[in-house]
């Protein structure tokens, strides 16, 4: 009973808060990263150096008034943000945050499942994630909206189908579509992915940017063009929830690069002898090392870049990211069969 | 998209969408409204509506007495009241034929190239944020907050300046502040560098820029273009070198030119001149003569009867003055205003045919109009 | 005993949402409840062991083919007049039949699989490989090869004549 209910369940518990904690506090980190880039200082106000903002912002979100347009789609434009938060917090299940951990006697994983097609899971999950978009733009039965949800599954659609055939170069190599099992592979073969599959890791990148509607890609939500994007209409709670589902999305994107090409857990150079003093770190500390890494490039590119214009957007995916990944792919194909 | 009355007709209708892009919108620089017909994301048509900001200010001048009208002049171009100023003084000076000091028209100078970059950094600033890059946005600011407080320790202001008065300025300038200037123009040559850093070598702001908005010299003309949209069509045009006011026959310095007429080349023009500005501030400072910052100036202000139309090179381009006088009553008898944004702004609809929605703000951005002077 | 009640509710709610897919009076309702009951039929293969196919379940048709359908429903506008919904009718008595038929299809092979039992099931055993995934690809590409082979070139068919239909004529 312990084994079957209650350790998942504790595990559930613990990975969604600390998820939600994450995504509040990666607003947080946000705000201030950008502040600095853009010579500011960032919240200040709430708490010590502003780090009570998140809750503040919570208790905002949570007592405004939650307008739903007169002729709007009402069960519709209530369903949408649910479904754009569910998959992205529903994704963590089989994120492997760390390998196994002695606690009260126990030898207990750090992930909350790991199934045979993990990889495959993450990608049909998130790709669900789409309809909180489009039916958004949908139900608030306005213009600005309906475009840009229009934009976001063109968008989405489109690189999905780069990041997936990187996600399928990494399987080639690591013969599994466990995440647990990418992360061993990676330590057996003793080299990150990032260094045998650059270009599948530079095409992941530039894809997960585009997934999470972030800049340059950040279209669907373009506030200079269409004034809000897909949730415009939307206020409160329900804003709230597009909000935190961005940024979940954010944190997914990161952890699943870090373990597909950055060794999940793994120290570096994990099969360097004399660099075996990195073990006394945890691996779950290196997982959230090199999960930070990449929010912090998330947050300076977006500091940094001007926002590519849609035609331009769907020209670099279908145009450049697809056939470099098909590429990247035989070529993976080929060499592996020619080593083995 | 539906129509009244329900129709069960062609199942694949596929109609134009019309959409209001503000007078409340985030690019639109303050209440500019576009009515845009669309074919998906495609511009068909636009059409620009204005007036939101309308405060009458060419009728409210005929009951101002001459010397108050300097005040209303600072709310045309809200962001750039200096030139503003100038331009109407001059206009006035012309009409009575009223001789400035030296020293007080290398102040204008001074004063109007200083205008001029914080003009066109909050171009920069807007224009680069209409596009995404949003932090050239608080850059920009940055380096504006400095000329603001020049102007605020020059006249107190920070927006409204109201700081020419007919026939010279109100105030000498305060100890001290010609270092200040010098020092500010050191900054903001380092801090170009930084923008061109950010935007101009960058991939993706080439690719929203170039070719966006093409319009060659002859066109821009017939539109009535001035000031840089002109320039960067390749058209060289500038009243500072034309037909020189103040000390700018004094100065030396180049008029930027563009090639293609293109967003981009507007975008260059612009920080050219940014340049070529610091150039103008560094030769007046140097040269700046001793004297009187006032000229002689009647007591009561009446300029004779007769009409006058003088223009200035404002930051948006060719900034004209007509007034009548009936040279009997205190105030003008007809006073008009030729604003080189709402000029500007007539070629919006021309240059977003066939564009995205993307572009239209690009567009909007590279034109750098101000409400307050296209509605007066 | 789980097994059978996740499979009784998975099943309802199959039902459930496919009789609120022909019913709803707006196409986006629709199609959103085809979504809700694809999820529900790839929570069905999990239980049968079939992780694959659920993923790819989820994958392709909740997350891909759906969202060309709402595509398509929400730019053309589709508006059915109230005499849609009205019962009988050629219409009514037309689906009547066709799930009629599908019904009695199914019973015969329910019925003809219990006659002869399965053959094909100890192929699976059979196999060099184990896991989910990797079943699947050594079937496809060994004994269903050609069918395989002549799928992906319907697609590609398919996919050409869209782009034919699609350009303008210039």
């Amino acid at each position: 009973m312990v084994e079957l209910v209650l350790i998942p369940l504790l595990k559930i518990i613990v990975v969604l808060n600390a998820t939600l904690l994450g995504v509040t506090y990666m607003v947080l980190l946000e705000r201030k990263v950008i502040a600095w880039a853009q010579s500011r200082l960032g919240p200040m106000r709430v708490g010590p150096y502003g780090v009570l903002q998140p809750v503040a912002d919570a208790m905002k979100l949570m007592l405004k008034e939650d307008i739903t347009p007169a002729r709007a789609d009402k069960w519709v434009f209530t369903l949408a943000p649910i479904l754009s938060m569910v998959p992205a917090l529903v994704v963590y299940a089989v994120i492997p945050f760390g390998d196994q951990v002695h606690l009260f006697g126990r030898q207990i994983s750090l992930y909350i499942t790991d199934i045979n097609v993990g990889l495959l899971y993450v990608v049909s999950v998130t790709s669900v994630g789409v309809y909180g978009i489009i039916l958004a733009g949908y139900s608030s039965n306005s213009k600005w909206p309906l475009l840009a949800s229009l934009r976001a599954s063109a968008q989405l659609i489109s690189y999905e189908i780069a990041i997936t055939l990187t996600l399928v170069s990494v399987v080639l190599m690591s013969g599994t579509l466990s995440m647990v099992g990418i992360v061993t592979s990676q330590a057996s073969q003793g080299v990150w992915y990032a260094f045998i599959q650059p270009t599948a890791f530079i095409i992941f990148f530039i894809g997960g940017l585009a997934e999470t509607n972030r800049a340059p890609f950040d279209l669907p939500e373009a506030e200079q063009e269409l004034t809000g994007g897909f949730h415009t209409e939307y206020s409160g709670m329900r804003f709230a929830l597009f909000f935190l589902a961005e940024y979940a999305n954010i944190i997914v994107v990161s952890s699943v690069a870090t373990t597909l090409f950055l060794g999940g857990w793994l120290r570096p150079f994990p099969n360097v002898e004399f660099l075996s003093f990195l073990g006394v770190v945890p691996g779950w500390c290196w997982f959230l090392l090199k999960s930070f890494v990449f929010l912090y490039l998330f947050i300076w590119v977006r500091a940094t870049l001007p926002r590519y214009r849609y035609d331009q957007l769907m020209r670099l995916g279908w145009k450049v990211l697809i056939p470099l990944a098909i590429a990247n792919l035989i070529l993976t194909a080929i060499v592996k069969v020619a080593l083995a | 998209m539906s129509s009244p009355t329900p129709q069960y007709g062609p199942m694949f209708d596929t109609d134009e969408l019309v959409i209001n892009m503000g007078p409340q919108h985030p690019s639109t620089h303050g209440v500019l409204r576009v009515v845009l017909r669309l074919d998906g994301e495609k511009v068909v048509d636009a059409d620009v509506v204005i007036g939101y900001l309308h405060r009458g200010v060419e009728k409210l001048s005929e009951s101002r007495s001459w010397a108050q009208i300097v005040l209303l002049t600072d709310r045309l171009d809200y962001v750039s009241a200096a030139t503003s100023n100038v331009g109407y003084c001059e206009t006035v000076e012309k009409l009575m034929a009223i001789e400035v000091p030296r020293r007080a028209k290398y102040l204008r100078v001074i004063l109007s190239e200083l205008q001029r970059i914080a003009s066109h950094l909050l171009w920069l600033g807007t224009h680069a944020m209409d596009t995404g890059a949003m932090t050239v946005f608080l850059y920009a600011f940055r380096e504006r907050e400095l000329i603001l407080d020049l102007f605020e320790e020059y006249c107190g202001a920070r927006l409204t300046y109201n700081s020419m008065r007919i026939g010279g300025l109100p105030q000498d300038l305060p100890p001290s502040w010609d270092r200040k200037v010098l020092e500010f123009c050191r900054i903001m040559e380092g801090k170009l560098e930084e923008y061109e850093t950010l935007l101009t070598g960058n991939r993706i702001w080439l690719e929203r820029t170039k070719g966006v908005g093409v319009i060659d010299g002859a066109e821009a003309l017939a539109l009535g273009l001035s000031g840089p949209p002109l320039r960067g069509s390749g058209v060289r045009r500038d009243v500072r070198k034309d037909e020189p006011y103040a000390a700018y026959d004094e100065m030396e310095f180049d008029v930027p030119l563009g090639v293609a007429g293109d967003t981009f080349d507007r975008y260059v023009v612009r920080m050219q001149e940014f340049r070529q500005s610091i150039r103008i501030i560094r030769q007046a400072m140097q040269g700046i003569p001793e004297g009187p910052i006032l000229g002689k100036v009647p007591r009561l202000i009446k300029p004779p009867a007769g009409e006058v139309y003088h223009a200035i090179e404002s930051p948006k381009g060719e900034l004209g003055f007509f007034i009548v006088s009936d040279g009997k009553s205190m105030s003008p008898y007809r006073f008009r205003v030729r604003p080189p944004s709402f000029c500007n702004l007539q070629a919006l609809p021309r240059l977003v045919k066939g564009h995205l929605i993307a572009d239209v703000v690009a567009l909007i951005g590279s034109l750098d109009v101000v409400l307050g002077e296209v509605d007066r | 005993m789980a097994e059978a009640i996740a499979f009784y509710v998975l099943a309802a709610c199959i039902l459930g949402f496919a009789v609120l897919v022909v019913t709803a009076k707006n196409p986006v309702h629709s199609v959103v409840f085809l979504v809700l009951d694809f999820l529900c039929v790839a929570a069905l293969y999990v239980t049968l062991g079939a992780e694959f196919v659920a993923a790819i379940q989820v994958l392709v048709y909740a997350g891909g083919i759906v969202v060309l359908y709402l595509f398509v429903v929400m730019l053309v506008n589709v508006k059915r007049p109230p005499e849609a919904f009205r019962a009988g009718g050629r219409h009514a008595m037309l689906g009547l039949a066709l799930a009629g038929a599908v019904l009695v299809e199914a019973a015969a092979i329910a019925v003809w699989s219990r006659l002869s039992p399965a053959a094909p099931a100890s192929a699976a055993q059979s196999l060099p490989v184990s896991g989910n995934t990797e079943q699947v690809g050594w079937l496809l590409y060994t004994s269903y090869l050609v069918p395989f082979e002549v799928a992906s070139m319907l697609l590609l068919v398919a996919m050409v004549g869209a782009i034919v239909l699609a350009r303008k004529e210039s």
